[in-house]
């Protein structure tokens, strides 16, 4: 049965190196659950210690109501997708499907109908008497797909599993993924350093960095609203400024951008200070009046148009500009002002903590 | 970091796999070693802990001058086994050589045949009364001897040579061809590139095949017994001090041991050294391409090739034909017939049931240990699996003879007498070819990916039944390769077993030794052919299973 995971505390040593800072993560019943960052973060090692293959250093880990730490790896009824697809090279594509339930004693009969309706419900069904050598990396990742939930897992986990496959078909292979989970309603917790698949993918994400969790939300909370200037980066494109907050009344900040412009940000909380805002492409727009800049470069994407900007200090903007909203094309070399959109930015103070709203 | 769990001692199977394989090669083969070093500081002539062997050794001429006969040996072999073995590499790997693929296994069977074989059919050629020998002093020319210095060097290098070619081949290939393209570009002359570029790649690849010559040269018994005659070196003297009927001295052959061990263990040292520099990544996309000769280019290029190899292979092929000519003891041809095969049949069935059985026996152990001990070297990294690394490598530097000399030492006396028994011959090969299985295997599973295990942990299994239904299965191939080798060697055995066995216990290798003393040139024959037979029996299957992609060295 699907179950809730709950990690309290995770630490994770390699000697002297903390690969985990006390992690704690809430993850529920029948949730798509992705774990994302850049590599080193400490992801899989964290996916590993759930599965059973890493030691815990500290904290507590449960399924629903039971504690697992103490638990071996093969009695843990957790279904796991390997980056390598890790399929069993000796064995037929139904042999391989067929290997968990063999473990777990289920009857001949209930085997041959489970391991029939997993090939059909990752489409492979003709290919059930292939050797995993005939079949092609997409073949073999739908192959361990089949065999990871064809179990009935408790908790589904996947660590990279899109990451050999070309372009096109890692596209396909994520709605498969992400559809078939809909319909199972595993829990399923998901590793990738791939921003834009965690965010296509995930109910929730986690985004990971050095050990540490840096936020959790569903994609467009992390997208709209990062709590920090990490996952501002991390996630999609920001343009980072530095700035001042020199005054502070009713939720709302008085922002100097480089002494140069002064913005209202609504704020969660009184403070006045040196300051951080990141403003992604979308939130900035060029008017009358504003920040003073000159064009560098210009890319045209078709329902947009990307401009470089060069500030008066020599930081250079990233700026979109849809082409629906506008029909005139800026010249390189064009003299601008920029504003801000202030109500979306995201400012932080000088512990790198939100202030915006 | 005080918190730090204190590691807790598992006591799980393989605990129990590294402590009985640490307990059991600490008793095969360090203290039959422990037992030789202490015999080495005693001596009957003079009371208490004494270096007078020692002394004696690099004082009397007698004694040191073994010492300088092997490393003259050694080093010339070494020296032709190199040239020639690149040079052959070289040819092999850049030009369209004719019938490449079998000329390939054709040198790597030359590898695998006894040294002895070589040496006994190379009398037969060029001994005493050897045929060539007879043929040219009938025309009254002056025939070359093979007894003497000159002799063992050249058998050596004739069956060493591949050591070199194996290393060296296997780097050549693995040469991106864009290296030498990019000194090319960079206006290079083809000479220059070959100097700058592709000999200091392979050089590393190339000194680990001369340490090999030279290691297995300074181990090896039985060619410079056959041949040496007056020149007696170092193993051979281990040898006669300790077997010979007259004046047998223990003590002195014991210290002649540690002399060997010790100079091996330098050559091995120096293998540290090399295989550590030897580490050039190089990710070969595109492999090095094959120069097209045609007409006589390709026959001047294929020629020094076929003639080294043809050289190589004279003593199968020898031996073989010898071993259906029947002789009158004076030598004399009788006919061409199966009598010599009848007579080994009716006098030394016994030794080659014993060659077989104890092969066999020898090889079922060194595959199940084959299987565990590389799980260990591979999965199971940690303090106990490096001293087991470091303990299989000490038969490379514990030559056959010696070795044997310290398993009798060590058990000829209670609580554990094993000398005279088929135990003490099946125990000597297990030790000594387990290397073969264990490197092979343990280079197969380090390509094997951990997540294959871990997925049928996941699935349910537990890891004990999943390494014996899974890892034990997979990593099958890697094992029997390399098993297959530990089978050719055993069944080839001579130096520990000439010193091993008893009336009951010899084997072929044992007895054609005694038939080529005894001057009984067809009975040794034939017997020589039933071990080259099944060496190459054994060979082709290796090359059938691994699709010719056996890792020799």
């Amino acid at each position: 049965m699907s179950n809730e995971v709950i990690i309290k505390n995770a630490v994770k040593r390699y000697g002297d190196f903390t690969a985990l800072h006390g992690v704690s993560l809430n993850i529920e019943k029948g949730e798509f659950f992705t774990l994302l960052g850049p590599s080193g973060c400490g992801k899989t090692t964290l996916l590993r210690m759930i599965a059973g293959f890493n030691s815990i250093e500290g904290g507590d880990f449960y399924f629903g109501e039971n504690r697992i730490n103490d638990v071996p790896a093969h009695k843990r009824d957790i279904g796991m997708v390997f980056q390598n697809y890790a399929i069993f090279p000796h064995l037929t594509v139904e042999e391989n499907v067929a290997y968990g339930l063999k473990a777990r004693k289920v009857d001949k009969k209930e085997i041959d109908r489970r391991v029939k309706e997993a090939l059909e419900l990752v489409q492979i069904a003709p290919l059930a008497t292939r050797k995993p050598s005939e079949l092609s990396g997409g073949q073999q990742q739908r192959v361990a797909l089949a065999r990871a939930f064809v179990i009935e897992p408790s908790v589904l986990l996947m660590d990279e599993p899109l990451s050999n496959l070309d372009a096109k078909l890692r596209v396909q292979m994520r709605s498969i993924i992400k559809k078939l989970q809909r319909r199972l309603g595993i829990t399923t917790i998901y590793v990738t350093h791939d921003q834009e698949e965690a965010l296509a993918i995930s109910d929730r994400i986690a985004v990971m960095n050095q050990g540490r969790v840096m936020q959790v939300g569903t994609p467009s909370e992390i997208y709209a609203k990062p709590e920090n200037p990490f996952v501002a980066g991390f996630i999609g494109v920001s343009n980072f400024l530095n700035c001042d907050v020199t005054k502070c009344e009713g939720g709302v900040a008085k922002v100097s951008i480089k002494g140069e412009l002064d913005i209202d940000v609504p704020v969660r909380k009184s403070y006045t200070g040196k300051a951080q805002l990141s403003a992604r492409p979308e939130q900035l727009f060029f008017s009358e009046t504003g920040m003073p800049g000159k064009v560098m470069f210009s890319t045209f994407l078709g329902d947009f148009i990307e401009y470089e900007v060069e500030l008066f200090d020599g930081q250079t903007l990233i700026i979109n500009e849809y082409t629906k909203d506008t029909a005139k094309v800026h010249e390189v070399g064009e003299k601008v002002f920029i504003s801000f959109d202030a109500t979306r930015i995201s400012l932080y103070d000088e512990a790198e903590e939100v202030l915006s709203k | 970091m005080t918190d730090r769990p204190r590691r807790k001692l598992k006591l799980d199977f393989w605990f129990f796999v590294k402590a009985g394989v640490i307990l059991a090669l600490c008793l095969f083969i360090i203290y039959p070693f422990y037992t030789i070093l202490t015999k080495s500081v005693f001596s009957s002539k003079v009371e208490g802990v004494t270096l007078y062997n020692f002394q004696r050794f690099f004082t009397k001429k007698y004694y040191y001058r073994t010492l300088l006969r092997s490393l003259v040996i050694c080093s010339f072999t070494t020296l032709f086994a190199c040239i020639i073995g690149v040079f052959i590499a070289y040819v092999m790997t850049r030009y369209n050589v004719l019938g490449k693929n079998v000329l390939h296994v054709f040198i790597i069977l030359s590898l695998m045949s006894p040294p002895f074989i070589g040496a006994y059919s190379w009398i037969v050629l060029l001994g005493r009364n050897g045929l060539v020998t007879q043929a040219l002093t009938a025309m009254g020319l002056p025939a070359p001897t093979i007894y003497g210095r000159n002799g063992i060097i050249f058998v050596f290098t004739l069956h060493l040579f591949p050591y070199v070619y194996l290393y060296t081949s296997g780097a050549m290939n693995s040469i991106d061809s864009s290296l030498e393209e990019a000194a090319e570009n960079l206006g290079m002359n083809k000479l220059k590139r070959i100097m700058t570029i592709t000999l200091p790649v392979v050089l590393p690849s190339i000194l680990a095949g001369c340490i090999m010559v030279f290691m297995t040269c300074l181990a090896d018994f039985g060619t410079p017994m056959l041949l040496g005659e007056g020149y007696t070196v170092l193993p051979v003297l281990v040898y006669n001090e300790y077997m010979s009927e007259s004046a047998t001295d223990p003590y002195m052959a014991s210290a002649l041991s540690v002399v060997i061990v010790a100079c091996s263990m330098v050559m091995l040292a120096l293998q540290k050294l090399v295989v550590e520099k030897k580490n050039y990544t190089m990710s070969t996309l595109r492999p090095p391409q094959e120069t097209q000769l045609h007409g006589v280019k390709r026959f001047l290029a294929s020629f020094p090739v076929y003639l080294v190899i043809f050289f190589a292979l004279l003593p199968q092929i020898v031996v073989v034909c010898q071993s259906f000519v029947e002789r009158s003891f004076s030598g004399v041809v009788q006919g061409i017939n199966l009598n010599n095969y009848r007579a080994i049949l009716k006098r030394l069935g016994q030794n080659i049931f014993n060659t077989y059985a104890f092969s066999l026996v020898a090889i079922v152990f060194i595959v199940i240990l084959g299987i565990l001990i590389s799980y260990v070297l591979v999965r199971k990294k940690g303090k106990a699996a490096n001293v087991i690394d470091t303990l299989i490598m000490f038969p490379y530097v514990i030559p056959g003879s010696v070795l044997g000399i310290g398993l009798i030492v060590a058990f000829n006396r209670k609580p554990l007498i094993l000398v005279g028994t088929a135990a003490i011959m099946i125990i000597s090969y297990i030790v000594r070819k387990l290397p073969y299985t264990v490197r092979s295997g343990s280079a197969f599973l380090y390509q094997m990916d951990p997540s294959v295990e871990e997925a049928s942990i996941n699935l349910g299994v537990s890891p004990m039944k999943t390494f014996f239904t899974m890892t034990a299965r997979m990593m099958l191939p890697g094992i029997m390769s390399g098993a297959v080798l530990s089978w050719i060697t055993c069944i080839n055995e001579l130096s520990s077993s000439i010193m091993l066995y008893s009336g009951k216990t010899s084997t072929i290798a044992v007895a054609i030794y005694q038939e080529v003393v005894r001057m009984s040139d067809g009975t040794a024959a034939a017997l020589a052919t039933i071990l080259s037979v099944t060496t190459v029996i054994s060979m082709l299957i290796v090359f059938r299973a691994t699709k010719g992609k056996v890792k020799i060295v």
